[in-house]
Formats: C-alpha cells, sequence, structure tokens
C-alpha cells in the first residue's frame, strides 16, 4: 500500500508541475453555457476543396467595422485578382481587393450581407475565370524584419478579424502582450471551418501562429480549442512537435501550448476563452489588452501568414457550406464577394425549395435577406436550411421566471430581470443590471422553456439606450450652445449700456465743465467788483 | 414577440413539459395520501382540477382570448392539483370549489395570469379556506392504518357532498380512532398538547407517533420527496430552494429542540410531518412567485424554513407551509434585490 501512495505521489505531481505539456486540459471553467446539438459531422468529413468562382462578384466595401473603403475602380476597368479596388479611409478600416480577374460592372448600391437586407456600396467584377493575380512582394525570413514592415503589410492585404467581428487586423496587432490566445474553439453548432483548416493546414497554421508571436512579443502562446476536434488537436500537437524539432533540436522546447477546453457553447466567446485558459476575467467593458491578452482566430492567423510569406491579399477563405439543404454540405475555399445564390446553384439546390440560409452559426447568425449579396471576409459558414430545420419559434408565452436563463448566461446576468426591463422600456434599470455586458450568445433564449426571444429584447434596448444617450449629448451640447449664446448676448448687451453709459456720462461731463466755467468767472467777477466797491467805501469814509 | 433574430435553435424544453414533469412527480405523492386518506383525496382533486381549468377557460374567454390557450400551458392544472393534495380529504365539496375560485380569479387573473402573480395561487386559495373555514380545513381523517371506521367509496362520497354518510354518522364518527378517541393529524397533536401543558415525550406516547416518526403522515412526506427528487433530476427545479428550507428547518428546530426538549418539535417530526416535503420541493418552488437569483432561493427558501419552524413552534396554527411561503413571496423582489449575482468581469482584478 504504502509503495502504491510512494508512486502515484511523485508521478502526478510531475504531470501537474510540468508546464511544458505541448497539450492539456483546461482546470478553469465558466459559469453557464449550453450543449447544442453539434451538427459537425455534416460538413467536417472531407478536406477542404474549392468552390468554383462565381461568374461575377459582389464586394462590399464596407464590410469590416470601421469606415467602408473608398472605391478605387469604376465601371469598364480591368482587374487582376488581388488589385486593390477599395482603400482603407480613416483610422480605423481595411483595403478592399478583387476576389476575380476580370473588368469592374459597377460601383454601386447592391443588396449586402446584412441582418437589416440593407444596400450598400459594392464593386461588381465580372470574372474573365483567367484567375490574373496581383501579388505583393514576399517578405523573406519574417521572423527578422522590422515590426512596422509586416504590420504594413497585413494593412496592405486588408487582413480583419475571420471569426466573425470583422476588426482590421493591423490595429489589433500593434500593442504588444504578454499573451496570445489563438481562437480555435469553434463553439457555434454546425461551424466546422476551422477545424477543417486546422487539419488540413497544420503546418502552415503553426508557422502561422509562430509570426503572430513574433509580431505582438507574446512569451505565451496558448491554442484554445474545444475538445470535440480530436483530429485538430492531434493534427496541432504533432506540427507542434516537428516544428519544435526542427527549429530547436528538441521536441518539447516550443512555446506554443494547446489548451483543451470542454465542449460547451459559447467557449469560443473572446471573454469566455481568456476565462478558460487563464481562469482570469476581463474587466467589465475593458478590452483583453487590459490582462495584456489578445485573442486571433485560426483563419485570420492563416491569412497574416500568406499576406507576409507569399503576398497574398485577401481574397478567399475558408467557408462551411452546411445544413439539410445543402446536396455537398463540406469546407469550401470561397471567393469574397460570392453570391450567395451560386453557392445555392453549386449545390444545387433550387432556390425555392429551402426556407432560409442562414450566414454564421444557428445561435448567433442571421437569416439573410437577400440571396444576391456577396459573401464577406469574416462569414465563415452558411446554413442551407430546409423547412424542419433551425425554424425560429412562432410565439412565446409569459415569462414564469424559472431562471433557466441565469443558469444558462455565461455573463452572469439575470436575463429574466433585464427582459422585464427591457420589456418595460425601464432602460436606466436594464443598464444598472449591466445589459452591456450581455454578449448576446443566444444561450438565454435556447433554454427558455416558454420560447421568449430574449436576445431580441437585449439588442433592442441596447440600441434605444445608445440612441437616447445620444440624443441626450446632443441636447447636452446644444444646451450648452444656447446657454454660452445667451451668455454672450447678456455680456454684448451689458457693454453696449455700459459705453452708453459712459459716453452719456462723458456728454455731460462736458456739458458741466463749459457751464461751470461761465459760472466760476461770473462769481469771481463779482466778488472781485464787491471787493473794488468795498475799498472804495473804506477809501473814501477814511 | 416573434422570433426574428438568432438564436435560431433551442432545446426542446417548454413550459408544458416543465408543468407536465410537476404533475407526473405529484403521483407518488397522491397514491400514498389515497392510501392512507381514502376517497376524499380523490374528491378534492377531481373538483379543483374541474373548477380550475372552467376558470382558466372562463377568465380566457373574459379576456378575449381563445380559451382553450388558457388551458394549454397546464399551469391551472398545476394549481389544481397542489391546492387539491393540500386540503384535507372529506371537507364539503364547497372547499375545493371556493379555493379553486379564489385560486385562479384573484391570486392569479387579477394579477395578469401566468407569470405576473406575486402569489402562490394555490397557497393564497389555501390561506383564505383556513382563515375562513378553519374548522373544516383541520379537520383530518386518521391515517387507514389507524382508522377504526374507514368510509368506503358511496360513504366518503356523500360525506363529500352532504356532510353526512348516509347511514345518519358525520364526518366526527369517523375521526375516532382505535383508542376512541377523536384523532388528530400529528403537528395537531403536538400543538394541542404543548398548548394543555403536556411534555413533547408524553405526547409523543400517542398512537399517532408510533411508526419511525408518525403513521401515515412520513410515507407521505416520503412519497413527495420521492417525487421532488425526480424534479431535482430532470433540472425542472433547481437544489437552491429545497436544500434552503429543509436544511433550515433542520437547523433551527435542531436548535429548538437542543434548548429546550421538552417543548419544541424535534426535527424528524418537523420534516416527516404536515406538508413539509410537498412545500419544499412542490410549492416553494413555484417559480413564478419566488425569488429568482440564485443566491436568493437559497435565502428563499432558509426563509420559508425558518417561518415554518417558528410558526408550528409558537404559532396559532399546527402546520405553517401556506403562511410561510406567502410571507416570502412578499419578500421575494427584496430578495432579489440584494442578491445580485456577480456579473463577469466585475470582480476587482488582483
Amino acid at each position: 500500500m504504502v509503495q502504491t501512495v510512494n508512486q502515484t505521489g511523485p508521478t502526478t505531481s510531475q504531470k501537474t508541475t510540468d508546464k511544458k505539456a505541448v497539450r492539456y486540459d483546461t482546470p478553469y471553467r465558466f459559469h453557464g453555457g449550453i450543449h447544442p446539438d453539434e451538427h459537425k459531422t455534416l460538413s467536417n468529413q472531407q478536406p477542404i476543396k474549392e468552390l468554383t468562382p462565381p461568374p461575377q462578384v459582389s464586394i462590399y466595401l464596407g464590410q469590416h467595422s470601421g469606415q467602408p473603403a473608398t472605391p478605387l475602380a469604376k465601371a469598364g476597368d480591368y482587374v487582376k485578382r488581388g488589385q486593390l479596388i477599395g482603400a482603407a479611409q480613416g483610422s480605423l478600416s481595411a483595403n478592399i481587393h478583387a476576389s476575380v480577374s476580370g473588368v469592374v460592372q459597377a460601383v454601386e448600391e447592391r443588396p449586402v450581407a446584412h441582418a437589416s437586407g440593407m444596400r450598400d456600396w459594392c464593386v461588381v467584377i465580372d470574372n474573365d475565370g483567367k484567375d490574373d493575380t496581383d501579388r505583393l512582394d514576399i517578405i523573406e525570413q519574417p521572423l527578422t524584419q522590422n515590426r512596422q514592415r509586416l504590420l504594413d503589410r497585413i494593412f496592405d492585404a486588408g487582413i480583419v478579424g475571420m471569426g466573425g467581428a470583422g476588426f482590421p487586423s493591423h490595429i489589433k496587432l500593434m500593442p504588444t502582450v504578454n499573451h496570445l490566445i489563438i481562437n480555435a474553439a469553434e463553439c457555434e453548432p454546425y461551424i466546422t471551418c476551422d477545424d477543417r483548416l486546422m487539419q488540413d493546414y497544420a503546418d502552415e497554421l503553426i508557422a502561422s501562429i509562430h509570426l503572430l508571436q513574433y509580431l505582438v512579443g507574446a512569451q505565451q502562446v496558448t491554442i484554445g480549442i474545444e475538445d470535440n476536434k480530436p483530429q485538430a488537436i492531434q493534427a496541432l500537437e504533432t506540427s507542434i512537435l516537428k516544428t519544435s524539432e526542427e527549429t530547436t533540436g528538441q521536441k518539447d522546447l516550443s512555446s506554443i501550448q494547446i489548451c483543451v477546453v470542454p465542449t460547451k457553447y459559447p467557449s469560443g466567446g473572446e471573454k469566455q476563452l481568456i476565462e478558460l485558459v487563464t481562469g482570469k476575467q476581463v474587466p467589465s467593458r475593458q478590452l483583453p489588452l487590459s490582462l495584456g491578452i489578445i485573442l486571433h482566430n485560426v483563419a485570420t492567423a492563416l491569412a497574416i501568414y500568406r499576406a507576409v510569406t507569399q503576398g497574398e491579399a485577401l481574397t478567399s477563405r475558408v467557408m462551411t457550406i452546411t445544413g439539410n439543404g445543402a446536396q455537398q454540405p463540406g469546407n469550401y475555399w470561397t471567393r469574397i464577394g460570392t453570391p450567395f445564390e451560386w453557392i445555392l446553384e453549386q449545390q444545387q439546390v433550387p432556390q425555392e425549395s429551402i426556407s432560409q440560409m442562414i450566414m454564421g452559426g444557428p445561435m448567433m447568425g442571421f437569416a439573410l435577406p437577400d440571396f444576391r449579396a456577396g459573401t464577406l471576409k469574416s462569414t465563415n459558414c452558411v446554413i442551407v436550411s430546409t423547412a424542419d430545420e433551425l425554424q425560429p419559434a412562432q410565439n412565446s408565452l409569459a415569462c414564469i421566471r424559472c431562471s433557466l436563463c441565469a443558469e444558462a448566461c455565461p455573463a452572469s446576468l439575470l436575463p429574466q430581470q433585464l427582459y422585464w426591463f427591457a420589456k418595460s422600456e425601464n432602460l436606466a434599470k436594464a443598464e444598472e443590471y449591466q445589459l452591456f455586458d450581455c454578449i448576446e450568445c443566444g444561450a438565454c433564449s435556447y433554454v427558455c422553456p416558454s420560447e421568449i426571444p430574449l436576445v431580441q429584447y437585449y439588442r433592442f434596448a441596447k440600441a434605444e439606450i445608445i440612441q437616447k444617450s445620444e440624443e441626450k449629448a446632443r441636447s447636452a451640447h446644444a444646451k450648452k450652445r444656447h446657454e454660452l449664446r445667451e451668455l454672450r448676448l447678456e455680456r454684448e448687451k451689458a457693454e453696449r449700456a455700459e459705453k452708453h453709459r459712459k459716453a452719456a456720462e462723458a456728454r455731460k461731463k462736458a456739458a458741466a465743465d463749459k457751464g461751470v466755467g461761465d459760472e466760476k468767472k461770473a462769481t469771481i467777477a463779482d466778488a472781485v467788483a464787491r471787493a473794488k466797491a468795498r475799498k472804495q467805501q473804506q477809501e473814501s469814509s477814511n | 414577440m416573434r422570433h426574428l433574430t438568432s438564436p435560431f435553435t433551442r432545446n426542446r424544453n417548454s413550459v408544458q413539459w416543465v408543468m407536465q414533469q410537476v404533475v407526473l412527480a405529484t403521483v407518488p405523492g397522491a397514491a400514498v395520501l389515497f392510501y392512507f386518506f381514502g376517497w376524499g383525496v380523490i374528491f378534492n382533486l377531481v373538483t379543483c382540477v374541474a373548477v380550475c381549468l372552467f376558470t382558466e377557460a372562463a377568465i380566457f374567454r373574459l379576456r378575449r382570448r381563445p380559451w382553450h390557450q388558457g388551458l394549454h400551458d397546464y399551469s391551472a392544472l398545476v394549481t389544481a392539483i397542489l391546492l387539491g393534495l393540500a386540503l384535507p380529504p372529506l371537507a364539503p365539496w364547497w372547499i375545493p370549489v371556493i379555493g379553486s375560485l379564489f385560486a385562479i380569479i384573484f391570486a392569479k387573473h387579477l394579477y395578469g395570469g401566468l407569470g405576473y402573480n406575486p402569489f402562490n395561487p394555490a397557497m393564497a386559495g389555501y390561506v383564505l379556506l383556513l382563515i375562513s373555514f378553519p374548522l373544516s380545513m383541520t379537520t383530518w381523517l386518521p391515517p387507514a392504518s389507524l382508522a377504526t371506521q374507514v368510509p368506503n367509496f358511496a360513504e366518503s362520497w356523500w360525506l363529500f357532498l352532504s356532510g353526512s354518510d348516509g347511514q345518519g354518522h358525520t364526518l366526527t364518527w369517523y375521526l375516532a380512532n382505535i383508542d376512541g378517541f377523536a384523532m388528530a393529524t400529528p403537528l395537531d397533536e403536538l400543538k394541542t398538547g404543548l398548548g394543555m401543558g403536556y411534555r413533547q415525550p408524553e405526547i409523543l406516547q400517542a398512537s399517532i407517533f408510533a411508526g419511525y416518526v408518525n403513521q401515515g403522515w412520513q410515507w407521505v412526506n416520503v412519497a413527495f420527496l420521492i417525487g421532488g427528487l425526480y424534479l431535482l433530476f430532470r433540472n425542472i427545479i433547481q437544489w437552491h430552494i429545497p436544500i434552503g428550507m429543509l436544511g433550515a428547518m433542520l437547523v433551527l428546530s435542531s436548535v429548538l429542540y437542543w434548548l429546550d426538549p421538552d417543548q419544541h418539535i424535534a426535527a424528524s417530526i418537523h420534516l416527516f410531518s404536515g406538508a413539509t416535503m410537498l412545500g419544499a420541493f412542490f410549492i416553494a418552488t413555484d417559480p413564478v412567485s419566488a425569488a429568482t437569483t440564485p443566491k436568493g432561493r437559497i435565502v428563499f427558501g432558509a426563509g420559508v424554513g425558518c417561518l415554518v419552524v417558528l410558526i408550528r413552534n409558537f404559532g396559532g396554527y399546527p402546520d405553517a407551509v401556506a403562511f410561510a411561503v406567502l410571507l416570502m413571496n412578499m419578500s421575494a423582489p427584496l430578495i432579489d434585490h440584494y442578491t445580485r449575482p456577480t456579473v463577469y468581469g466585475a470582480k476587482e482584478v488582483e
């Protein structure tokens, strides 16, 4: 017995103290979360293929966060694939490149991939099928290059966050950090593009991560991945060991670790993954940067690597095409700006037979209002759903305050209370209950037995609050201007009055001075006259 | 509101399913009640269900909504069953009728219907009856194991309808036990005995306290405990309220018993008598009228538990679950206000 204890003692302590393990299970958890049906095997069984480029692409100029790009091409221009057609404008924006070669058919307002169904500025290119490509110069040995040169390249290549946010990468990569986390959790059901990317491009991806590590100067690099992707984890681990052996001669000297997290939605949320990997929470309304952490998605990492080492602008990405309506579900290299109707055509799906197409995952994506819109740099998935798949509930019942939503909320909010406040438009209370810490993951709506569209209420309340505060700021500004004007008018009036008063006084004084002078002379003359008379009297009497 | 935006998927949980599971979980308790107390249990349940469902439908009609929509969520059914289970068997027919009408009309719909009622409707109905008709509401048959005369179906039916079994016997005749004394529930027995200056060990000599804890009632409580555990297992209710309530009852009654075992009811009797388990798993856990934060639910449950012990030991009524639940219902908004969970990122960074 004693022997067994002695044997197990050191081995377990060795395991826990050995921080060099390439792959480990996280000891941390986040609050709440849900386990929706995954539907991942539908699309992750085969290697990534190429989707036939469409005869025409419609590239949205405002597809990144920040200001839209300024169009550089005009109708009739011939453009090559990778040629700059939209220039970033302002401090937060990204470049846009042609994703096919051909003649620009139009630069005009077209339907774009947005929940509202709005139209916005797009560059429409007729594909000549030649794929005549413009490349940027290749940067040799990037890990010895000046940081700014690499950042400039990332800017030039128009790289934005490809996990869904579309935030310009050159800005996100500017500050240096201690800890780089690669978001490979891919927690949304259906989506498998990152899973497949890791399996099919493991070596290139590890090289990409080394490049990112060099860029941000991180000592620690962790890939956060859900345990439902064993093949991807295996591929990355093999690649990390191989790379380590090639560069250092030893297998276990890599600075990259794989942190395996339990499969639970939304583990891929930025804040949730940080908590899973580090055990720390990002302070409310602050960026991960405040903890010295930065997160990048695997697809973004690969796009950056290719921009640097192959001079490729961001013109295509891996996208999951899935759903029960899709005939050949899988992952495809897809040109940016590919119309969704072309995807349906390639999948041999007649438009009438499908009930909806969802861009993104079923938890946070949206139903495309117009299939003519083109795909975006951040489009990671499109779900072609049949009539019995992913249909929203028609009616909701009253909230019975069962608090299943509070149990599921990864932000530890009280969704049932927020719902109450949002519904009654008690916006101050909603803010007090920290509505803005809601990440809109949809876990609350998922578990709600009354089928209440909770997230919809929160989006509405947030928009109301933002609008009201903007209005308030505007009216405060207007009020201030009005007050200042009043003050100025008052001052001017007072100044004028003062001026008039002074002038009047001066006039009066001048007039008085004149009068006073005559009087004095008269009095003096009088006095002199009287004195003379008295003198004469005295002389005569003497 | 219709769903227009994400998420597009949800689990198979629904209000209907929740309510159905609650009804299902009451089956063991109802069966044991029937075993010990006979047909009156069934009459109460059937009457409550009929009146509650009819009233619910009528009010939906009155509110210009499709009448079947009211029955669709099964919430009126749950109210009816909980009230029916709480009433003394063979109480006159108008007892379940009045209780059901009050529960649905006043305690539920005048506040806006399902989801808006601040008080547990079944308990509001129960308390109205208890205050208005204290004699009928505290006359319980002896458990079958102790009864000398057990009314059969026909006798029960006539007792329920007319107060007499058709052979000239009133309910009082059936209350007599083997000793020839009128029978009371264990908690009644204790209340009366303690009030008359007996010490607890003396009172516990009565035949109703034979068995592990008492006669009949211990099994009723065990059956509701089993149903409650099923609800916990199915994640229909969460542990906070039952654990808070039973934990507080255990601690407080143990402390009081330790201070003066002659005057204060033992924890085992508290836990396995009267409506303790029904209250802990089925009544206090009504989500609409309980506190809604996780911590708040523990406080809510503990409050109910403490009040039950205090009222049973020091108050004027033998049992106290209904009063305790209603009093804590009133405090729920306050509890919620002071027990908000720490939101992600709100913790101070070291």
